[in-house]
């Protein structure tokens, strides 16, 4: 059985509790348990790739979405120094997203050697 | 200035020239190869070596460049995107045994899947480089990652009008599109195109995927927001110095692919040839190898699929040597990476139907998880993403082109009655969507306009205001597709409300997240996981099922015997009538006209429209203006136009006949003449006209006083008319034989005046 976001069981998904207005958004948001279960689908399909990215995603789940929103800005080229995206790492170490903050430290690093932070 | 012309002094070239300089292909350019601009296909002297080089399980060389060295891409590729445990024996293996891997029926998709995850860029593009068109074709049929192959549509408007967006999306739903990209002409309008479109493909069909292409942190909060399905436009590019030009890195697009999944959203990245040399940093390198640098970036990043294929620059491709080839070759690179390939069929790439109907072809033929990434399912004009390879109208040439070949291109026939059902129910939608919600008031004559309309020049002027207002009600006020399908389900859309509801479960499951996913009608997920491509040559592989082999069979177009008999019946009268046996004639200016067996029973009507009646006249008329004495038989004993016109020849009195069949071949015979033989013959019948009768009928009349007439010039014509009129023909034919009696004589018929 899957369980949404907010712990609903995906059968209770139905029109008629759409009608009853019992439905909110994180009743249709995806758990992060489920993503994790996708990247070991991935894995088995041989693409580690892909399972690493849905890991990633479990991670960025339980995330708000402007957070996440800003987070995509802070990583484009030119927008933060080594510092701002060791501070990003932290925070991302603080909402339990290690994978994600390894790939911001390893952005930093390359960043700092190609000329692409701030 | 003429690029078919050298200047102003070049001597004026003969008439064969001008007139080929006046076709349409020589309107698209086309360019020498030229590496300082990277307009160079397949290779180029600039593309490196291939080369791994891994120490302590790290990269230090790749592609003939230090670890020290690595731009930003070659640093991703290398982190994250070779299987180093298959890298060695991959990289080991020459060009041809690797390239033979693809094409060879015996090596499962798999092994090569396994065997590439271990290659370069430059690898990889100088394998992919060496198959030829036919080699490529098979490459794609046993590589692509979903069985069932489907297509993608554009469904966008220059007026961003809700209601016409719904009604186009729901058409291209009902067509058989599995995703509908919609756009904007006004980048404030996108979440109001995202809820029409989302509206109207559910009433087209459950389970269709709907995104809206715009900048990329725009996009990300639409698909967070659940405003769409899916989303595409995440942009790849193979220089560094222009993959910062677009305002990104491999490492903002990998965290924003992490974003996409985070919230349940298909998302796959676009890149393809043409985009470095249209942005002046192709740094000398081909149009493949730097492809090839985007393909692998995308599997080291981790999304499930890429739209390539030269998307904004396949007429860059198209303009240099083997730039098709390239084309296609892009795909085959994601295909072999183990990746979802949208392939491109996308942007318009020549003004000719020979040359965009070549580009295509060995794909629809090969079968691709997407064939187009961007078929335009509404008019040029409107499509907002510029004009695509395909267009409105080219809907009926790919449903024939699909029974053609008896392959499966995605689509199927929309039933006419169905359509205008399905076109109002989506504008109605979406009209009583957004006054529910509070979004904008749509009239009644909007939704008809909407209904009937071929494209939004069809819908008047409406207030451009009305869009941007409702887009910002709903980016404003926060609105999502659980508040659509709510507002569904309070107008009354219970089904359309339910597949709302559907593809949010679906994002619940994430099922679709996986490889190539669709859904299909029954809201199943088809992906490299639950429908995996199991080709291994001929007798394997995807067939359609028998239901959906009828689908491509049945266009709207094709007729049958009994069609044209009720068309034939519809122009039945009674100025035909049977007076009785016919016998010879004596009079000396007598001609006889001989009809066949079906005239005046099953056959009313001729090829070109004429009324066979109206024909018998014209000859009448002829043979009267040469002081003939003419007199009607119908032959009953056969259909042959020959026989027809000898029997009424020997018949006469003069020895002169004509003969008539009811399709309007006719021809002139004389009763000494075998009977192949004639003296003149109307063979085109679709273009005979009544003058041409007339003609028909004084020259037989002359033949009969044994003068010798100017023939008759058969009309000219340049239409496929073998084409247009042969099915015709032949359910004519079958009418008239329906009628033959080898037994019964001839008899004299009485045509009212």
């Amino acid at each position: 059985m899957t369980r949404a976001y907010s712990g609903r069981a995906s059968e209770e998904l139905t029109v008629d509790r759409l009608a009853r207005e019992e439905l909110a958004t994180d009743d249709v948001r995806i758990h992060p348990d489920t993503l994790e279960h996708q990247a070991q689908v991935a894995e088995a399909h041989a693409n580690p790739q892909l399972a690493a990215n849905f890991r990633r995603a479990a991670e960025l789940a339980r995330v708000p979405d402007d957070q996440v929103m800003a987070m995509y800005e802070a990583l484009r080229p030119h927008r933060s120094t080594g510092a701002e995206l060791e501070d990003l790492a932290r925070r991302l170490d603080d909402h339990e997203a290690p994978r994600c903050a390894a790939l911001v430290r390893e952005a930093a690093s390359v960043y700092a050697r190609r000329g692409l932070l701030a | 200035m003429d690029p078919l012309t050298t200047g102003t002094d070049a001597p004026r070239p003969v008439g064969r020239i001008r007139f080929m300089n006046e076709q349409r292909v020589n309107l698209d350019g086309f360019a020498h190869e030229d590496v300082e601009l990277g307009l160079v296909a397949l290779s180029s002297p600039a593309d490196p070596e291939p080369s791994l080089v891994v120490r302590d399980g790290k990269v230090v060389e790749m592609d003939g460049r230090a670890a020290e060295d690595f731009d930003v891409l070659d640093a991703y590729i290398a982190n994250h995107g070779i299987d180093l445990s298959v890298a060695e024996e991959a990289m080991a293996l020459d060009d041809v045994t690797l390239a033979r891997l693809f094409v060879d029926f015996a090596v499962p998709r798999d092994e090569v899947v396994r065997l590439v995850a271990g290659t370069t860029p430059a690898k990889l593009a100088r394998v992919v480089a060496m198959l030829r068109p036919a080699e490529l074709t098979i490459a794609m049929t046993k590589l692509r990652a979903r069985r069932t192959p489907s297509n993608q549509a554009h469904v966008t408007n220059r007026l961003d009008d809700p209601l016409l967006l719904a009604a186009d999306a729901a058409t291209a739903a009902a067509y058989g599109f599995r995703e509908l990209e919609t756009t904007v002409p006004v980048l404030a309008d996108a979440p109001s195109n995202a809820v029409a479109v989302t509206v109207g493909a559910a009433v087209g069909s459950p389970g269709v995927l709907v995104q809206c292409s715009v900048e990329e942190a725009m996009e990300l909060e639409m698909g967070m927001r659940g405003l769409v399905s899916y989303a595409e436009t995440v942009s790849l590019y193979g220089t560094e110095s222009v993959f910062v030009d677009g305002d990104d890195t491999p490492y903002s697009k990998a965290f924003l692919s992490s974003a996409y999944a985070s919230r349940g959203v298909k998302m796959r990245v676009s890149s393809g040839a043409g985009a470095e040399v249209l942005m002046g940093g192709a740094e000398r390198c081909s149009m493949l190898y730097l492809e090839s640098r985007c393909v692998s970036l995308a599997r080291a990043m981790g999304v499930q699929g890429v739209q390539n294929g030269g998307i904004d620059g396949a007429s860059v491709a198209g303009a240099v040597p083997a730039g098709v080839r390239e084309l296609m070759a892009e795909n085959v690179m994601v295909m072999a990476r183990n990746l979802e390939s949208c392939s491109g069929n996308d942007a318009l790439m020549s003004e000719s139907h020979v040359r965009r109907t070549s580009r295509t072809l060995p794909i629809m033929l090969a079968g691709s998880d997407f064939i187009c990434s961007g078929f335009g399912s509404i008019q040029r004009y409107d499509n907002m993403f510029g004009p695509s390879q395909w267009n409105a109208e080219d809907l009926d040439d790919w449903l024939v082109m699909q029974r053609d070949w008896g392959i499966d291109g995605g689509l199927r026939t929309a039933d006419p009655q169905d359509m205008e059902r399905l076109r109002r129910r989506a504008a109605e939608a979406v009209r009583d969507v957004y006054a529910w919600l509070g979004l904008a008031d749509f009239t009644d004559e909007h939704v008809e306009l909407a209904v009937d309309a071929v494209g939004s020049k069809d819908l008047g002027d409406p207030d451009p205001m009305v869009v941007l207002g409702a887009a910002q009600a709903i980016r404003t006020s926060g609105l999502g597709s659980l508040e659509v399908a709510r507002a569904l389900l309070e107008c009354g859309y219970h089904v359309e409300a339910e597949r709302v509801l559907e593809m949010l479960v679906a994002r619940v499951h994430g099922d679709h997240l996986q490889t190539a996913a669709i859904f299909d009608e029954s809201m199943q997920v088809l992906s490299l996981v639950t429908d995996p491509n199991d080709y291994a040559g001929p007798g394997t592989g995807y067939e359609p099922t028998p239901a959906r082999q009828r689908e491509i069979h049945a266009i709207r177009q094709a007729r049958g015997v009994e069609d044209l008999r009720k068309d034939q019946e519809g122009f039945a009268s009674d100025a035909l009538r049977v007076v009785g046996p016919a016998a010879p004639g004596s009079d000396p200016r007598e001609v006889v006209v001989g009809v066949s067996p079906g005239v005046g029973r099953t056959v009313w009507r001729t090829l070109s429209g004429l009324l066979v009646v109206d024909v018998l006249r014209e000859l009448l008329a002829g043979l009267e203006e040469e002081g003939c004495r003419p007199r009607v038989v119908r032959v009953n004993r056969t259909l042959d136009l020959g026989m027809v016109g000898l029997t009424a020849a020997r018949l006469a009195g003069s020895g002169i006949g004509i003969g008539l069949q009811g399709k309007g071949t006719a021809l002139i015979h004389r009763r000494d003449l075998p009977p192949l033989a004639n003296l003149e013959l109307y063979s085109v019948a679709p273009v005979v006209t009544p003058d041409l009768y007339r003609l028909l009928g004084s020259n037989a009349g002359r033949h009969a006083k044994g003068a010798t007439p100017v023939p008759a010039r058969n009309p000219y014509t340049d239409e496929a008319i073998e084409a247009r009129y042969h099915t015709s023909v032949i359910a004519l034919i079958a009418l008239e034989r329906s009628c033959v009696d080898p037994q019964a004589g001839p008899e004299e018929l009485e045509v009212a005046p």
